[in-house]
């Protein structure tokens, strides 16, 4: 009985906390959390988690696919943050989360295409059965996670958008997820947590 | 890069001339198109967005030609539109295609749909800004929706159909 009232007790609180902490359509991780880890299939045929990276002080977790306009007009910048950060110990993991069967320009020989045309030296990986975006709460597309490994796992530095300018990449002013892995790797505290920006949803 | 310097040059000595000979830059190309199309900023749509000083109940819809399950839902907003525009409700909607994309997708896809819902384009880049201004909880992602009046306000990131449009609606004006 007693043991019961506890379970209730608990539950209510799961339930009170989950109503307030909320956000937008989709639970899944807050800056502070710890990311699971996944094994999903990469454009080249093998499986990819963040495990294989044995080097690695953190992520850059990007949610992109082929046919969201948003998407395609950060594909360049997210090159050029793996190029820039993977040596650093922060490489970029590119998680294409729509459902293909309704965006069938996202399927797995869409995504070896277009990374072969764009010359995506990241891993670009296909989540299968849509299982993986729920749980980071990823709700568009581009979606970025910056995760940090500590001794806990990987935890979640920066959640958003990856600078304040879609349009022109030359006329950004605030390089979010920059900022972010900068701060981090100077063992300092990410200046902005999280962001917002315009994306599409994932298709389901 | 000198072409661009030109450009610039050209620009700045024409700056608060944008009527009739600037057809040199994409921003006043923007100006030029904005006879029959409103281009706002979000300081320039919110007025939109808040109206408190009237009856009516107004359903504001995010979307862009680009997005597929925004595009598959327009009809109901007209729908909805057409069947409540006596009842004092009035849908706008709020185009977010690329300013590039303005004439050659936007343009033509209203022509095709002759659409009787005002339509309004935001070009606004400071998302990170303006987003929660629309709603806290807005993720980002569209199809995104808010039904208001001067009594209240719900926000929704979803997609609808007709019904579940109409059912919203009259929590507001029943």
């Amino acid at each position: 009985m007693k043991h019961t009232l506890k379970t209730l007790f608990a539950l209510l609180v799961i339930v009170t906390l989950s109503s307030f902490t909320n956000f937008g359509a989709g639970h899944g991780y807050h800056v502070g959390d710890i990311a699971t880890d996944f094994e999903l299939e990469n454009i080249d045929g093998t499986k990819v988690s963040m495990k294989n990276f044995k080097d690695a002080k953190g992520f850059i977790i990007v949610f992109t696919c082929n046919t969201c306009p948003y998407a395609v007009a950060y594909e360049d910048r997210v090159e050029a943050l793996n190029k820039k950060y993977a040596d650093k110990g922060y490489p970029v993991i590119a998680i294409m989360p729509n459902n293909t069967d309704v965006k069938p320009g996202d399927n797995m020989a869409a995504m070896q295409a277009r990374a072969k045309a764009k010359g995506f030296t990241f891993p670009y990986l296909m989540d299968e059965g849509q299982k993986i975006y729920p749980q980071y709460g990823a709700t568009k597309t581009p979606h970025i996670y910056v995760l940090q490994n500590t001794k806990k796992g990987a935890q979640v530095k920066y959640i958003g958008a990856i600078d304040d300018n879609y349009k022109d990449a030359s006329a950004v002013t605030k390089t979010y997820v920059e900022d972010a892995v900068n701060a981090l790797l100077d063992g300092k505290e990410v200046p902005v947590a999280t962001t917002r920006a315009i994306g599409c949803s994932i298709k389901v | 890069m000198k072409f661009t310097f030109l450009i610039v040059v050209i620009n700045l000595m024409f700056l608060g001339n944008v009527t009739s000979m600037d057809i040199l830059s994409e921003e006043e190309d923007i100006e030029n198109t904005s006879e029959d199309l409103k281009v706002f900023d979000f300081e320039e749509l919110q007025t939109y967005l808040s109206h408190k000083d009237n009856n009516k109940t107004y359903v504001v819809n995010f979307w862009a030609t680009w997005c597929a399950p925004c595009v598959k839902e327009l009809p109901y907003f007209e729908q909805l539109n057409a069947n409540y525009i006596s009842k004092d409700v009035e849908v706008i909607l709020v185009s977010l295609d690329f300013p590039k994309q303005i004439d050659t997708k936007l343009k033509p896809f209203l022509k095709k749909k002759t659409l009787k819902s005002e339509v309004i384009v935001l070009d606004d880049v400071d998302s990170n800004t303006w987003i929660p201004k629309v709603d806290e909880n807005w993720t980002g992602a569209i199809p995104a929706t808010i039904i208001y009046n001067k009594n209240k306000k719900e926000f929704y990131e979803r997609s609808f159909n007709y019904q579940e449009l109409e059912t919203e609606l009259k929590r507001f004006i029943n």
